[in-house]
């Protein structure tokens, strides 16, 4: 596998090296500085499937997606210039949410960097805010040994986006290859690999001495592959979980213990959960603003253990009583045989209290003349028995997914939690599709959403992806006016949103598309979505003004939700109302 | 108390850039940063001066300089015992008419004239932060018009913290280069 090639181009040095790190599909998009990697291609269409994209943000998205739902790093390819400052936006999305990516760029030729030369851009300056690390390749000598470090930086650690720029006559040169095998040589990069032993009895100690704890999961969980390790630790002690957006899936939602998920658009119980707590086991989150509400008021009684890879987040937002600088199975493995069994039968009842106090508000309780958002959600979780992988968009049926689809396993959710990028789904669910062969693929977008991307509908249809897509029509911009109903008068500035016709849209691509205005339409209209191979796109048309319930304003603590309206029909009556 | 950290980063185009853009982009103010050569090939050293109050937002600023890739080693050593300097050059629309008044200024402070023409001198010196501060304000009466200030340079006094041999971590009784643990940061 390894012997040493003699004469090869740097372009076909791509290749390899990607073949060498076991990439079998990469996502891209042409262009003048990056066409002798094109060019090589060719040789290499038996190792790797290129799929080609419409835009190279859906690029980025797809290998993000990808990575997301398999857990290995994705690739996406571009040319200089616009290609890579398109690529800006992937980056940036898979930074915050900690998906390993590497992306390829073409540069312009090394003797006019510098230049303004024809679609120059300095991209490896330009990407450093948004990626983990980035190279610019300038000796053919070290182009295999970047890639690979590239990969390596990607995936260890707190996984993110790595660029490789690579000048056009580097890729053009030759030289000698073998794909190098001994140690990286990073004298700076030092995910941890030790746990202290004193802090894991702390912990212990810690978990072992709490009445009223909650355990807050996170991406850690499925990144660290540590969704059986949280569970160990919440059956033996107890622990209720509450999860992050992007935590949703490292726990089974229908486990008596998972609450659901925490924050802005958390269900009640959940957040007073926290609020009461009188420990709080963070383990791989962030304690985004999105999640905490204010930091004044933050569940100001509970102890707080952080258990997180990244260093520079422990104790960014919230100052913690012990910090475990650690990869979080390694910590649960060791922590777990420690900790006592406790059943905490006070605590368990006094959220199911909780619980029960806000179940009667549910929306899908609620009757309705129009479809509602939640309805839908509700429909297609159980016309996929729970199995589905989801891949929703940004706005409120992102949340509206988040309340009422239950996830099970680990990987059945991707969504944009950091950056909240408009968009994503569609090319997400393409690159997840590449992974998840055999899974049910559906996509959620809004109306909005969906025509951020619109143009990879051209990809799906030319991969034939078996992905469902769901749109959820509520002609508006629908957070965003939920904020301007609630904190701006309802003065619906730029809100109101108009869209082709999604079905013919759909036809001129020759993706099978139906339209759903009834609830009792969902299901049978899902099972001819289903029974299609390949794209199918369904629209449902919601009620314009539905709202996404609970909510934590900005700015104030979390007990200090908006609730759902109690009324029966008055889920667009708004009636505000905040509990203690 | 300012924020004074001894860094070490891979020496790679770019990695000033990377060091700059974290500070922005995490909204820390550098006083001062100096960059060289170190004693190991392949290393530069900064000393990085910021001037942030909040002691978490101190650790945070720590543990991003330490996630770059390119940082191989950082050291807050704010509250240890350290050697520090600033080298200053000044010049004044002053001339020879003035030499002793200018000179008494100069052996004050231990600086040196390096040169001087009839309407303008330049003087030097290197001292702590606040010697150089002083030196200043005693100059002010002779015009000063160019000031290059080259920002701290510091080096911890006892004995030799390397940290490139072929492991960043060095002996337990030694520095702690690398976080082992985070709640150990101090200062
Ligand atoms: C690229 C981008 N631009 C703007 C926003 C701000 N934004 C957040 S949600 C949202 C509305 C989403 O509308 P839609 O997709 O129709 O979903 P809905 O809320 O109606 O369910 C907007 C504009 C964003 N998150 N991303
Ligand atoms: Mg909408």
């Amino acid at each position: 596998m390894n012997q040493t090639q003699k004469n090869i181009t740097g372009a076909e040095i791509i290749w390899e090296s990607l073949v060498q790190e076991g990439v079998d599909v990469v996502f891209g998009y042409p262009g003048g500085a990056i066409l002798p990697a094109y060019d090589a291609l060719n040789k290499y269409r038996d190792k790797i499937h290129h799929v080609l994209v419409r835009h190279e943000q859906g690029a980025t998205h797809m290998a993000d997606g990808y990575a997301r739902s398999s857990g290995k790093v994705g690739v996406a390819i571009g040319t200089s210039g616009p290609g890579a400052t398109n690529m800006i936006t992937g980056m940036a999305t898979a930074i915050l949410d900690s998906s390993p990516m590497v992306c390829i760029t073409g540069q312009v030729p090394s003797n006019v960097i510098g230049s303004d030369a024809f679609q120059e851009v300095d991209i490896t300056g330009a990407s450093i805010p948004v990626t983990k690390h980035s190279y610019l390749v300038t000796d053919i000598k070290d182009l295999a040994s970047t890639i690979r470090e590239a990969f390596f930086v990607a995936r260890t650690g707190r996984p993110g986006p790595v660029l490789v720029d690579v000048p056009k006559d580097i890729q053009n040169e030759s030289t000698e290859f073998i794909y190098p095998t001994e140690p990286i040589n990073l004298p700076g990069y030092h995910p941890p690999t030790e746990t202290n032993e004193s802090h894991l009895q702390e912990f212990a100690d810690m978990v072992n001495e709490a009445n009223k704890p909650v355990i807050l999961a996170g991406h850690g969980v499925l990144l660290s592959r540590a969704c059986k390790e949280v569970m160990d630790l919440a059956e033996k002690a107890s622990i209720p979980i509450a999860t992050t957006l992007l935590g949703i899936g490292g726990v089974p939602d229908s486990h008596p213990l998972v609450l659901g998920m925490m924050g802005m658009h958390g269900e009640s119980w959940v957040n007073h959960a926290i609020q009461d707590a009188d420990l709080l086991i963070a383990c791989g989150m962030r304690f985004d603003d999105r999640v905490t509400g204010t930091l004044k008021t933050y569940s100001p009684n509970s102890k707080k253990i952080h258990i997180e890879i990244d260093a520079s987040e422990i104790n960014k937002n919230v100052l913690v009583d012990l910090a475990v600088h650690a990869d979080l199975g390694t910590v649960l493995r060791q922590v777990n045989p420690r900790i006592e069994s406790s059943k905490k039968a006070d605590w368990l009842q006094t959220i199911a209290r909780w619980h029960n106090e806000s179940q009667s508000r549910d929306i899908i309780n609620l009757k309705s003349e129009q479809l509602m958002g939640a309805q839908i959600i509700r429909e297609i979780w159980e016309g996929t028995g729970g199995k589905a992988l989801i891949v929703s968009d940004v706005g409120q049926h992102q949340m509206l997914e988040a309340q009422y689809y239950q996830h099970d396993e680990p990987r059945t959710l991707l969504t944009s939690g950091g950056l909240g990028t408009m968009g994503f789904s569609l090319p997400a669910a393409i690159g997840a599709s590449f992974h998840e062969k055999d899974r049910e693929i559906w996509v959620i977008a809004g109306d909005g959403s969906i025509q951020m991307m619109l143009m990879e509908l051209a990809t799906a249809m030319q991969e034939n992806v078996n992905i469902n897509i769901a749109i959820i029509n509520n002609g508006y911009l629908g957070m965003v006016r939920q904020w301007q109903q609630l904190f701006y008068d309802a003065r619906y500035a730029e809100t109101p949103i108009s869209s082709p016709d999604f079905v013919k849209l759909a036809g001129a691509y020759n993706i099978p598309a139906y339209r759903v205005k009834t609830l009792e339409n969902i299901i049978p209209t899902m099972k001819k979505a289903q029974a299609t191979k390949g794209p199918s796109l369904i629209e449902f048309i919601v009620e314009e003004h539905g709202m996404v319930y609970p909510m934590v304003p900005a700015g104030v603590g979390l007990h200090e939700m908006i609730q759902r309206p109690r009324s029966e029909n008055g889920q667009s009556k708004n009636q505000e109302e905040t509990v203690e | 108390m300012k924020q004074t950290l001894i860094t070490l980063v891979e020496d790679k185009p770019g990695v000033l850039n990377r060091v700059a853009s974290l500070f922005r982009r995490r909204n820390f103010n550098i006083e001062s940063l100096s960059v060289g050569k170190s004693e190991t090939p392949g290393v530069s050293r900064m000393t990085i001066v910021a001037n942030e109050p909040d002691s978490h937002k101190r650790g945070n600023l720590y543990f991003n300089l330490l996630k770059l890739v390119n940082v191989i080693a950082v050291k807050d050593v704010s509250s240890l015992p350290c050697i520090s300097r600033e080298t200053i050059l000044v010049k004044m629309a002053t001339g020879p008419d003035q030499l002793n008044d200018l000179n008494e200024v100069v052996k004050k402070f231990g600086a040196r004239i390096v040169d001087m023409g009839s309407e303008s001198t330049i003087i030097e010196a290197m001292d702590e932060e606040s010697a150089i501060n002083n030196m200043v304000d005693a100059l002010q009466p002779f015009q000063i018009t160019e000031i290059m200030r080259t920002g701290k340079i510091t080096m911890r006094k006892g004995k030799t913290h390397n940290v490139f041999s072929n492991n960043i971590n060095s002996e337990p009784d030694d520095l702690s280069w690398t976080p082992d643990h985070i709640t150990a940061y101090q200062n």
